[in-house]
């Protein structure tokens, strides 16, 4: 055994910061030392803190090494040889005290998670089915199938009150149950039409297990972190769900833009077949079921259940209005179909493992267990995060997040991707659960968390996100693709300040007429993001239209720069960067910005010597006599 | 009539086990607005504009909501109609606005939800107009694919798919770059189009549009003369000018339905090449005759040959752009001077 673990992490943010070399590197040098029988080095998942990419973590200690290049690989292997720590150059800086803290327990973005699907993230070895056993993995398949009936999995499931962490928060106990009666009546129903057998003497499956990992919202990736740092738990989950439901075929529906997802998950599935966990007969019991990849092509519509299975199907993603009947009910080729979330599924095997009681212990009362979110924009410490259901809002973006960097203040987290809303600071103290965010406006959605200061505008942030689910409609409600349109129409007059008093009512007016008239949740929750920008941050909305200001000095149509007078050195550094001449003066002559010609395109600013601080942005226009005023 | 009975806006309605509401209550003559809603077709549910509320229940689409017995259905309250208002602004906005010049003027469903909301200007200039400005599809020698008209109600498409299987058009790209399409984008004469004009007949605007705008001054209800299937049009005529043909929906053979050739291929009617009067070969050319002359010259040569080579001699080849009676006739004829040599060209 060896005495030491070098993890390397190779998630998608660290590979593409050069993980791959620092892995091979790593490996050489320490073979070089001798130390190949005592130092192990391991190829992992997402570790989460993708921000301080690439990482590499010593265990047993649990040093944390960031930011680690190829030249750090001999240092590194050195401190191992010498059984030193590692140089303090890669260890985290607390970016408040600039403490520096060499143990990830001991680093608050750590410290207060909960990590429970991201456990073995970052620790196993996502390309070993045997570093998944090593942990426990398919213990809970095996008691599954050894141990409990289909009924005893589903009352299990019920009574943890784990509910879909895709973002609807459908409690998914029930969604198995219902899925099980109807694939039960699917069977009898085919049994007596005769139909169970195909041409080729195929039994057609009377229902399907279906993972959905189209994760689709602009800056998550759980689901990918998931998949790419321990596909097996999602495949155990999938698999302990075919038994509950009475599937023997599952699908993973997975984003084509995800392929080192897809490599793994392809290498988990054909892993698990060799060990007997998918395929016929599995552990010896009368239980078929296996698992097949589809690949979206990135309609980010078709993360909606039935577009999703349209798509499946081949057929164009455009999700089915009500009233239809439930997925679980008629759903990929009108069968029983369940689908559930990667999060979802890769949850089950801790609440078969640790029972029921341990998963409901843990969260709020009606949202219980764990929540992952991406946590971006402009906090210290960004990346992946599992918190307990039930924590603020304030704790995630100060404690874990590690505040706002740059002496800047606070002004909003968007929560729930750009379906959902933007709180406020007053809001901060919201705990974050399903129920908590809906009452507030915003959403769990996918687990998106974006941080933002208060050099963000808000009308520009909404903007943002709403030209991205009007690109994404799938055209079928005018409401939702035309009406968007017009909203982003709007806000695009307003941040070019051609806003108009009228606006602001009228973009209220479209938002919810929106929400309530289209038939799939990406209609239903697109307006959101302006809706709560407007809600809670009318003013700026109001300073753009009436004062035709950006008070985030954001909107160029809305800024000026100004050259302040009694600080210009007429050092003609910003005189020569403009690159349209709109500034004029010479040397030792104060220098000074014809508002006409220029563009706000900030060079002037960026240049200015720190030290003179001459240039600055202002919310507004100038105008040329005001100016020289 | 119906075996259930509910309320629309406290009124009664009798409607049938399986209608939807919206159905029920077109049949009966009240009107809900609705775009994407085609009698033939399954319910699509895009629109929005079919909004109902189900008293105690809150608000669906009646396009797709089952009848049932007693329920109360209100086809507007303020929620209702704000949604749907809306929801028809948008369209508009979205739509030319020059109804004078469109082959649809006043058989457009668009127009119908405009004059039941009622437009109000200063709403609708509040919006940005936002029509497209995408190339006409002019390559079928019968229709035009206008998709700056489309309202994306998904009508054509599932026509092409339910009605006649063919699948040559679906909704392509999305936002608002969302389309009709045939693969690959293609004119749609590279498509698998059969040509139909089924799509044509259920398009609620003008974006599919026959050519050639003018409007009939009456109807001529008649058999197609193509082929044996013998379906049921009726012929919009001006005059002795042949303007439109669509199909009877009452007939039972066909439903409504038409192919290629009974909706389209009508001209032949006015064609100056078409024959008016029988023919006979005088010296090597064709001369015109009365249809006596013609007549007597056949008895003539039929009986010339039977008197020679016996009946066996005469066949008679018949047409399937006859009917059947006319056929029956024909081959009571043959039999009659001798022949059981009797034949159709539908046998070719």
């Amino acid at each position: 055994m060896p005495d030491k673990t070098v993890l390397v992490c190779q998630g998608t943010g660290c590979v593409s910061a050069g993980a791959e070399q620092i892995h091979i590197s790593l490996e050489r040098e320490i073979a070089e030392l001798g130390l190949g029988g005592d130092v192990q080095v391991k190829r992992t998942g997402c570790h989460g803190f993708c921000q301080q990419g690439p990482l590499a973590v010593v265990e047993p200690e649990g040093i944390f090494c960031t930011r680690v290049k190829v030249e750090d690989t001999p240092d590194i292997a050195q401190s191992l040889l010498s059984q030193k720590k590692p140089p303090e150059r890669l260890f985290y800086r607390d970016p408040l005290t600039g403490k520096v803290i060499p143990h990830y327990r001991d680093i608050t973005f750590y410290s207060r998670q909960q990590r429970t699907v991201l456990k073995n993230c970052g620790y196993i070895d996502p390309e070993e089915i045997d570093d998944y056993l090593a942990v426990g993995g398919y213990e809970a398949l095996r008691k599954t199938l050894l141990e409990m009936s289909p009924e005893q999995v589903i009352d299990t499931v019920k009574r943890s009150g784990l509910r879909g962490l895709g973002g609807g928060g459908f409690p998914t106990g029930r969604k198995w149950e219902s899925c099980r009666r109807a694939s039960q009546e699917s069977r009898v129903e085919s049994r007596e039409s005769g139909r169970k057998t195909l041409g080729s003497g195929l039994q057609t499956p009377d229902s399907y297990v279906v993972c959905n990992a189209d994760e689709g919202d602009p800056g998550a990736f759980q689901d990918r972190s998931v998949l790419e740092g321990d596909p097996h738990s999602v495949l155990e989950g999938m698999i302990i769900a075919g038994y509950a439901v009475g599937a023997r075929v599952g699908y993973i529906y997975v984003r084509a833009e995800y392929p080192l997802a897809v490599k793994r998950l392809e290498i988990a599935i054909a892993q698990a077949r060799e060990k007997g966990f998918l395929g016929k007969n599995i552990l010896g019991n009368d239980f078929d079921f296996d698992i097949e990849i589809f690949q979206g092509a990135g309609a980010f519509v078709c993360g909606e259940s039935t577009a999703l299975v349209l798509s499946l199907e081949g057929k164009r993603g455009m999700p089915k209005p009500l009233p239809r009947p439930r997925t679980t009910q008629v759903g990929l080729w009108d069968k029983p179909t369940l689908l559930n979330n990667v999060k979802t599924f890769a949850s089950i095997r801790w609440i078969i493992t640790r029972g029921a009681d341990w998963f409901a212990g843990r969260g709020t009362k009606k949202s219980k267990g764990t929540a992952i979110f991406s946590l971006t924009g402009k906090t210290a410490n960004c990346g992946l995060i599992e918190v307990p259901m039930g924590i603020s809002l304030r704790e995630i973006v100060f404690d874990i997040g590690g505040g706002i960097p740059g002496g800047k203040a606070f002004k909003a987290v968007q929560t729930g991707g750009p379906s959902g809303g933007c709180l406020p600071a007053e809001l901060l103290d919201t705990p974050v659960d399903f129920d908590s965010l809906t009452d507030a406006g915003a959403m769990m959605g996918s687990g998106g968390m974006v941080v933002v200061d208060e050099d963000t505008c808000m009308v520009d942030l909404a903007r943002y996100f709403l030209d991205f689910t009007q690109k994404e409609s799938c055209g079928q409600c005018s409401l939702c693709v035309l009406g968007t349109l017009q909203m982003l129409n709007i806000l695009n007059s307003i941040t070019c300040g051609r806003g108009r008093p009228e606006d602001i009512d009228l973009l209220i007016e479209l938002g919810e007429a929106i929400k309530m008239g289209s038939i799939c949740g990406l209609g239903q929750t697109a307006p959101n993001p302006v809706l709560t920008t407007v809600r809670y941050f009318r003013e700026e909305y109001e300073a753009h239209i009436y004062e035709r200001k950006c008070p985030a000095r954001v909107c160029k149509d809305l800024i000026s720069y100004r050259i302040l007078p009694d600080k210009c050195k007429a050092c003609m550094i910003c005189l020569r960067g403009c690159p349209v001449e709109a500034i004029t003066g010479g040397k030792k002559q104060i220098h000074m910005i014809d508002q006409d010609k220029c563009t706000r395109c900030g060079v002037c600013l960026d240049v200015c010597p720190e030290r003179f601080s001459a240039v600055e942005c202002i919310p507004g226009r100038l105008d040329n006599t005001l100016h020289s005023a | 009539m119906g075996e259930i009975t509910f309320f629309i806006d406290g009124l009664k309605i009798e409607a049938n086990e399986g209608d939807t509401i919206l159905r029920a209550a077109l049949e009966q003559g009240i009107y809900i607005p609705h775009l994407c809603y085609h009698p033939d077709l399954k319910p699509f549910g895009g629109c929005r504009l079919c909004t109902i509320e189900i008293e105690g229940r809150g608000l669906t689409i009646s396009c797709k909501t089952p009848v049932e017995e007693g329920v109360r259905v209100i086809t507007e309250n303020p929620q209702i109609n704000k949604a749907r208002r809306i929801a028809a602004e948008l369209i508009i906005a979205n739509h030319y606005s020059e109804c004078l010049q469109c082959a649809r003027n006043t058989d457009c469903r668009l127009q119908d939800i405009a004059t039941y909301i009622g437009i109000e200007e200063g709403r609708l200039q509040r919006l940005k107009r936002t029509v497209r400005d995408l190339p006409i599809d002019d390559s079928n020698p019968f229709f035009y694919r206008d998709p700056n008209k489309c309202v994306l109600c998904g009508i054509c498409v599932r026509t092409c798919e339910e009605i006649n299987g063919v699948g040559a058009i679906d909704f392509a790209f999305r936002g608002f770059a969302t389309k009709i399409s045939t693969l690959k984008d293609k004119p749609i004469t590279e498509s698998t189009c059969e040509s139909c004009g089924e799509c044509v007949d259920r398009c609620p605007t003008a974006a599919l549009a026959r050519k050639g705008s003018e409007r009939p001054a009456r109807e001529v209800k008649t058999i197609c003369p193509y082929c044996g299937a013998g379906c049921g049009i009726y012929l919009g005529v001006r005059g002795d000018r042949v303007l439109s043909a669509r199909g009877d929906r009452q007939n039972p053979v066909n439903n409504g339905q038409l192919c290629v050739k009974g909706r389209f291929g009508y001209d032949f009617v006015n064609h100056p090449d078409r024959l008016t009067t029988p023919l006979i070969k005088r010296n090597g050319t064709f001369v015109e005759a009365s249809w006596d002359e013609a007549l007597d010259l056949v008895v003539a040569k039929f009986k010339e040959a039977r008197e020679e080579y016996g009946p066996e001699a005469l066949g008679g080849l018949s047409s399937a752009r006859v009917t059947n009676e006319d056929n029956y006739l024909f081959q009571k004829l043959l039999r009659s001077l001798g022949t059981n040599s009797i034949d159709h060209c539908a046998r070719l």
